[in-house]
């Protein structure tokens, strides 16, 4: 694994005007004990730095930084691809390398939100055109021949009369040049690489098992560290008792700190084994809630009288007094843990002049900026440099497990990895909130939908509504509001924060409106788009002609309505601005339901790489579907009732349906790709799975309720 | 603390530690080889899947004191090359999205293709059920199981 450090501070826009040697360190981790490391020392040296993302070496190999942290959404592929494309480089001289955390030359270097690839997508195409620009220029002015007159290929300027100069030969004189102020960029209908299938970047080292991750950093001298938290929520240290954890071999020191009780020692195991016979004793500080309190708690807050109004549109109250129907449904959904396959790690070596951070975070400025805070240190004198991210899912966007790293540091004043436990993880938060949902619809005696009325209340949700979704802009009078419940029990995004419930709700809930109206459920909701278009009741987030694009296509390539022998159920969502639609495919077989196939069709606009994009989209489906199924954390006395995979169960091999994947090709710019996928799953397969059992499902995960009670759901790739 | 002297990779390495260690923290803390990935602890997820003789066990519950002379191979000694069949299917197929379930996935892919070379569908669905991809790559794991057994020799 390489990394840069401390390169030029040199920004965007004053970049290439000198030749500069030796801008990039190799990073090496081969001093380590034991962790060999893949350290492909590459004559680096002479490389020429262009700019924040990328640097040519006389050899045409091209290095491309990629800044975002990558957890599995491909970002380090697809960042260095928009780059190349610009570029007109070869991809196979592309050299991918992540890049530290830089706050000069980067800015948003997080990964969350679905949000990297729309915002850097201009400047990543920028930067590869300005190198372009500048390469063709320094050919211009060697061959002394107007620049108007060379194109580029493949990574060679070109002139017409057949003569062509390489990028690396061109590098040196290019990066003297005036930098240009304006470039032009290519036309979309002249991608080469965007839009194709291009494999991971890493899979090589992937797959031969070299050291990538945050868990897998070991270096001389380093100790090891385990950190004994508060069992539940509510709870602080009444008292420690670590005689017997100290006596055992391998231990150094056991720290307490905070609600932290630390084991430092010098290998793993041994610590684990320490915690065994360490004694702390807990007691309460605050609520100490239950999952039964929590669902009392939520019956109270839907009939509470005030709640935080967060739309209203026109006069709800008389549109359900005039309704000819009403229709009104409750849906609930538990805690989740993130549970990424690589458990919370962080390595932290607090000096007297500065603190080195190494790990995985979704968010390295954010821990950064609180490590600061907590030392009481300038930022300047904090690095952090990213590993690759063991799955993420939104739980390493907060800094809890890098600022406790830190301070355990600071107190043994040793450089140290602590690493959690997968119960641990599942017990320590942070959790996808537990929320519970009210809709109401109001039907006039045509079964057109004149009011629509939504209250969601959480436990630290937030604003557990998207009050501006779709139907919202659709319907006349409508009323959107929530209550939030503060709990001691942390929570945080959890992948599509609040959309990965409420799709479901909202969706499973319009398939019930649309029966009760007697309409087709996608004729239903094009319908109302279309109502919107022509009439739309105050403000409209959404883009009604994306909507419809992605309804019609799931349509037309599901066959939707046109296959007899199978109960398909069907959902739309538009969240973290791309669009999907779903339509879930079950079959009765020996008079239990068997989920087939899910077919998907999205609007992410540009496709950047076709391979990394399938992936997000059928992931997002699993993911969207396992928790659906299966996903529940539950609480007593503030603890969670689940700790490891044998009781917090996640989607296995066997479980998966088959899942096709469609693009709408419309040339837009293109937006995220890591979340909008998740949301509709849960929707389109709960009305699937009513459509052929005739059951309604209403809660989460939905193999655990009553409805399912005798139903063998079974699955099929 | 005592002294184990294990085959690793075909070589023999030595190592000194509590007879109740998990052959996984062995691989990772004593020797290195971090490509054996700690996921759970309690052989549930199979991010820990290594060989022993041959077949594919969980690392993490399998203490040092019951591998005698038994054959360890772990991802960095399953090729050379990184050359695999099941290595290469891996990258043909683009299998990885966060990567750290995958070494696991490909070692009880290994282990079932060396025992039965033509798989039935059933028969991957039964040896790769018990390794958890959290990004949700399973359409793919069996894409790539299916190419690499074509490639078996």
């Amino acid at each position: 694994m390489e990394t840069i450090s401390k390169t030029s501070r040199r920004d965007f826009l004053k970049l290439g005007l000198t030749a500069g040697g030796g801008l990039m360190l190799s990073f090496n981790w081969s001093d380590s004990v034991g962790a060999i490391i893949n350290t492909s020392h590459e004559a680096l040296a002479a490389n020429v730095d262009f700019n924040s993302y990328l640097s040519i070496s006389p050899d045409d190999v091209i290095t491309i930084f990629s800044p975002n942290p990558e957890l599995g959404q491909n970002i380090k592929t697809s960042f260095p691809m928009v780059v190349a494309e610009e570029l007109d480089a070869d991809w196979k001289k592309v050299k991918v390398v992540q890049a530290a955390l830089d706050v000069k030359k980067y800015d948003r270097q997080l990964t969350g939100g679905s949000g990297a690839v729309p915002h850097s997508w201009e400047r990543l195409r920028k930067a590869g055109a300005t190198a372009r620009q500048m390469l063709i220029e320094a050919a211009a002015k060697k061959w002394n021949v107007a620049a108007s007159t060379l194109t580029t290929t493949n990574g060679f300027v070109v002139h017409a009369n057949g003569n062509k100069l390489s990028y690396g030969s061109l590098a040196a004189d290019a990066a003297a040049l005036t930098v240009p102020a304006d470039v032009k960029l290519k036309n979309p209908k002249d991608f080469k690489l965007i839009g194709t299938a291009v494999a991971n970047v890493d899979n090589k080292e992937m797959v031969t098992g070299k050291p990538l991750y945050g868990l897998d950093f070991y270096r001389e001298g380093m100790l090891h560290a385990m950190i004994q938290r508060p069992p539940a929520f509510g709870t602080k240290i009444k008292s420690v008792d670590a005689t017997a954890a100290k006596a055992l071999p391998g231990i150094v020191d056991v720290v307490t700190f905070k609600n932290n009780v630390a084991i430092v020692g010098k290998s793993t195991w041994e610590i684990m084994k320490a915690r065994k016979v360490l004694k702390v004793e807990y007691e309460n500080a605050g609520n100490v809630e239950s999952t039964t309190d929590h669902d009392k708690l939520f019956k109270d807050l839907l009939n509470k009288p005030e709640a935080t109004v967060r739309r209203k549109d026109g006069d709800v109250e008389t549109a359900f007094k005039n309704a000819a129907t009403v229709i009104k449904r409750e849906y609930q959904c538990p805690f989740l843990s993130h549970a990424p396959m690589e458990p919370m790690n962080f390595f932290a070596h607090v000096k007297a002049d500065g603190v080195e951070l190494i790990g995985p975070t979704q968010t390295p400025d954010r821990a950064r900026m609180a490590t600061a805070q907590l030392l009481g240190m300038a930022p300047e004198k904090i690095t952090v440099e990213l590993t690759r991210l063991g799955g993420g899912f939104g739980r390493r966007l907060q800094a809890d497990y890098v600022v406790e790293a830190a301070e355990l540091s600071k107190l043994i004043n040793a450089p140290v990895k602590v690493t959690w436990s997968r119960e641990d993880d599942m017990m320590g938060g942070s959790y996808r909130p537990a929320v519970r949902y009210r809709f109401e619809a109001a039907l006039d005696s045509k079964g057109t939908l004149i009011g629509y009325k939504l209250r969601g209340v959480g436990i630290n949700a937030g604003n557990s509504t998207r009050e501006d979704n779709f139907p919202s802009g659709a319907v006349e009078n409508l009323l959107i509001e929530s209550i939030d419940h503060q709990s001691p029990i942390t929570t945080g995004a959890w992948r599509a924060p609040i959309t990965n419930f409420l799709a479901f709700a909202e969706q499973a809930f319009l398939d019930e409106v649309a029966l009760a109206a007697k309409k087709d459920p996608v004729q239903f909701r094009l319908e109302l788009l279309d109502k919107a278009k022509q009439s739309p009741t105050g403000e409209i987030k959404y883009d009604i002609d994306r909507t419809k694009a992605v309804i019609n296509l799931v349509a037309e390539k599901s066959g939707w309505g046109k296959k007899p022998n199978l109960a398909q159920g069907f959902s739309v969502y538009f969240s973290h601005r791309s669009y999907v639609a779903q339509v879930a495919e079950v079959e009765m077989v020996n008079g239990n339901p068997v989920l087939k196939k899910i077919i998907a069709a999205s609007d992410c606009g540009i496709v950047i790489n076709l391979s990394g994009a399938k992936q997000q989209v059928t992931g997002g489906i699993v993911d969207g579907l396992g928790h659906a199924l299966y996903g529940q954390v539950t609480f007593k006395e503030g603890a969670a009732e689940q700790r490891n995979f044998n009781n917090y169960r996640l989607i296995r091999y066997n479980e998966v349906p088959q899942v096709e994947v469609h693009f709408v090709n419309n040339g837009i710019d293109p937006t995220g790709l890591g979340e909008p996928a998740l949301p509709p799953t849960g929707g389109a397969v709960a009305n699937a799975i009513f459509k052929a059992t005739g059951k309604r499902l209403y809660n989460q995960p939905f193999t655990l309720q009553e409805e399912m009670k005798g139903v063998k759901l079974g699955q099929r790739m | 603390m005592a002294a184990y002297s294990i085959n690793v990779n075909g070589e023999t390495r030595k190592v000194d530690v509590a007879s109740d260690t998990p052959l996984l923290w062995v691989l990772r803390d004593a020797l290195g080889l971090v490509g054996t990935k700690y996921g759970c602890g309690i052989a549930q997820c199979g991010a820990c899947t290594v060989h022993l003789n041959g077949t594919a066990v969980r690392s993490c519950s399998l203490p040092i004191s019951a591998i005698g002379t038994s054959k360890v191979t772990t991802i960095e000694g399953l090729s050379k090359e990184g050359d695999h069949p099941v290595q290469q299917a891996w990258q043909e197929v683009d299998v990885p999205q966060c990567g750290y379930c995958q070494a696991g996935q490909i070692m009880s892919a290994a282990a079932l293709l060396a025992k039965n070379p033509k798989p039935s569908e059933e028969q991957i669905a039964t040896a790769m059920n018990g390794n958890i991809c959290r990004c949700g790559t399973y359409h793919r794991i069996k894409e790539a199981v299916v190419l690499a057994s074509s490639k078996m020799k």
